[in-house]
């Protein structure tokens, strides 16, 4: 790759990119929001949309969720894509019996005579002093509902693949972006490329250790591995991606690999995807190879507090994976 | 704090009636008699038919043990489903809810594949995966009945934005009930739909109950289409159970959206004869008013209003009885020999290619 390709945007430069990119594509996909605008979203996200795609394509709507995720639900019923945001992944809760009920079910309830090609961005994570109703992650919540898809990412390389990805899938997708990325820059090609649902990727390569995570913790979990590997310690980092289909050869090979394995995640710890990841390995002919037991380091079992150190406290950090981390890597040894 | 009376005679504030019911100019049902051809009388009677005899049929399956989950009947209410399909174009579209066999066969569903579903077989329109409470034909323009209360209004805000979006020429109606009526999605599908200006007449059957909910306590209005002027779109009420003047008045709202002016909202005011579902043992309402509504029948009504306008004899009628009867019978005869789907391929439809 030249110099010049390898142009660095933001997160949120690439989020854009993608859906500006599918809208020149394809005339059926479209986006639609509160604040979607003029106001260019609550994060800036869609800036400067409404001027290249105008007010049907770039739809804003007033405070409606449940309204949104069933014009969504029906406008892909009808053939089209529409992206919905959601301004808070919090906010999806209103929405829930159209994405729950309508938008999963109506593929098969129908016989598998219709699908609903849609797209829910859902800005989401702590870190922000938002406090309770405005940091959640929720993706636990889709993953227990067949017909919906869960897609995180952790790069803005990945976002923008991701997404596109995710647009032009025929399924509903609950497309998590996390509010702390927003502002990191990564290379980004300029041309439009995918990157495949339901596959992981290994962002570091490592033999002691396999540090499964996603979205925020993918970053975290790789700058834990950088100073443990001055430590002589080498951590593997799995980044997920997507959530469900969740791509267990992935993670069945790199523990098979390293024999200890460690779920990282920021949403809490109860019924959440370490369980069900620990319960992939446990479940695979990675047991086997299993050197220590399997350890889950995710978000407590509380609501997100408002106050720093609380909130800090509430979700893991770099010392957190860096301490469990090392004691994982050593246990038993 | 008591006000004093000096503020009130100092308050500038008004109390003003705001409600402004925009009503479309309706006519009179009855002239549809001139208006429609014969066969299309006669298609309405059968339509009425078809569905008494479809859901007498799945009660008498039902009653047999051949079915294996649980049924909501229509009974009674066959004129709401008629006269609003009749007024549509072949390639208009409908989206209704669990009571929704009426809906199915006013659209034009194959009644054998409908028993099929019913009865959950392979060949039924949804492949028995989504039974009674789920028939949808998408092929034919009927885009699925839903079973959470209300659900189908929001999905309908999106199947209208599509067609306003493509600049289609197609009208989709959207048919819910009374309780519906109560639920915030309703509010915020109403207002959205009103402010997109979408092709959406909503259907709202008043059928006087929501399981065992009474309108009479679940809302302080005697009119559900008032709630309309809400949304500054017109609100209409209608006779439920008389088909000419549904379909009189869904006419006008269909026009009204399909020339660009966006959506409306009807009442179907009608009563359902039977429970709510099997569970239901009536002791919300007496056997008087339920005798008071069967004697407004809605098939026997109109079957005289084709006699006495001498569009039909009953000679005529009965044929249409007898034909509507025998395709239900065949239909449910044909459909109890079809094969059951088969647990192989139980995951293939939860996710498109």
């Amino acid at each position: 790759m030249s110099e010049s390709r390898k142009r660095e945007i933001t997160y949120l430069e690439a989020v854009r990119e993608a859906m500006v990119q599918e809208m020149r594509r394809d005339p059926e996909v479209f986006l639609m929001g509160e604040d979607v605008g003029v106001y260019g979203g609550a994060f800036g996200v869609s800036r400067g949309m409404l001027e290249e795609f105008g007010p049907e394509r770039v739809r804003e709507t007033p405070i409606s969720e449940a309204a949104i995720a069933g014009a969504a639900t029906g406008a892909a019923l009808m053939g089209m894509r529409p992206i919905m945001e959601i301004m808070f992944m919090d906010f999806i809760t209103i929405s829930m019996n159209q994405l729950v009920n309508q938008a999963a079910k109506v593929r098969f309830m129908f016989g598998g005579k219709a699908s609903i090609p849609m797209v829910v961005r859902a800005p989401a994570g702590s870190g922000t002093g938002a406090a309770a109703q405005h940091c959640q992650s929720l993706e636990s919540l889709f993953m227990n509902v067949p017909g919906i898809k869960v897609v995180t990412s952790s790069t803005p390389y990945d976002v923008k693949g991701l997404l596109v990805a995710s647009i032009r899938d025929n399924n509903p997708v609950v497309f998590m972006e996390h509010k702390l990325l927003y502002r990191t820059k990564g290379a980004v090609p300029e041309e439009s490329y995918t990157i495949p649902l339901g596959k992981a990727e290994v962002k570091r390569e490592g033999r002691d250790l396999s540090v499964i995570a996603y979205s925020i913790m993918v970053p975290r979990a790789l700058e834990a591995a950088e100073q443990l590997a001055a430590e002589g310690i080498e951590i593997e980092v799995v980044d997920l991606r997507s959530l469900k289909p969740m791509d267990k050869e992935t993670i069945v090979r790199s523990v098979c690999k390293t024999g200890r394995a460690m779920i990282v995640h920021e949403s809490p710890v109860t019924g959440g995807v370490g369980g069900e990841t620990a319960a992939v390995i446990a479940d695979s002919e990675a047991f086997d190879y299993l050197d220590a037991p399997i350890r889950r380091l995710a978000g407590w079992d509380v609501p997100i507090p408002y106050n720093r150190t609380l909130e800090r406290a509430a979700v893991p950090q770099v010392d957190d994976i860096l301490v469990a981390a090392r004691a994982l890597a050593l246990e038993g040894r | 704090m008591t006000r004093s009376t000096e503020d009130k005679e100092d308050s500038t504030v008004a109390v003003v009636d705001i409600e402004e019911n925009l009503s479309l100019e309706v006519g009179d049902g009855a002239c549809l008699l001139e208006e429609l051809p014969r066969e299309k009388l006669a298609w309405m009677l059968q339509k009425m038919r078809e569905i008494r005899y479809f859901e007498e049929k799945a009660e008498e399956l039902y009653t047999r043990g051949l079915v294996h989950g649980t049924m909501h009947l229509s009974v009674g209410q066959e004129a709401s489903a008629v006269g609003s399909a009749v007024a549509l174009k072949p390639n208009d579209l409908v989206i209704h809810h669990h009571r929704g066999h009426g809906h199915t066969i006013a659209k034009g569903a194959d009644i054998t594949l409908m028993m099929a579903e019913f009865l959950g077989k392979e060949p039924g329109y949804c492949r028995g995966r989504g039974g009674s409470m789920h028939i949808a034909d998408i092929p034919g323009g009927n885009l699925g009945a839903t079973g959470v209360v209300g659900s189908g209004i929001p999905t309908a805000v999106g199947i209208g934005l599509a067609l306003h979006m493509r600049k289609s020429d197609q009208v989709l109606l959207c048919f819910f009930g009374d309780g519906a009526s109560n639920l915030g999605e309703f509010h915020e599908s109403l207002n959205m739909a009103s402010i997109w200006d979408l092709p959406v007449v909503f259907i709202c059957e008043n059928n006087q109950y929501g399981m065992s909910m009474s309108v009479k306590r679940s809302m302080n209005i005697d009119r559900i289409s008032r709630r309309a002027c809400s949304y500054r779109i017109p609100g209409m009420s209608v006779d439920g159970n008389d088909v000419l003047a549904v379909c009189q008045t869904v006419k006008v709202a269909v026009e009204h959206a399909r020339s660009g002016k966006g959506p409306s909202l009807v009442e179907n005011v009608t009563y359902r004869w039977r429970g709510h579902s099997k569970s239901d043992r009536n002791l919300y309402r007496t056997q008087e008013e339920i005798s008071t509504w069967k004697e407004r029948c809605p098939i026997k009504r109109f079957e005289k209003v084709l006699t006495d306008a001498s569009v039909m004899t009953s000679e005529e009628i009965e044929a249409i009885d007898q034909e509507a009867r025998a395709t239900v019978d065949r239909a449910a005869e044909e459909a109890l020999t079809f094969p059951e789907p088969s647990p192989e391929n139980l995951e293939d439809e939860v996710y498109a290619p």
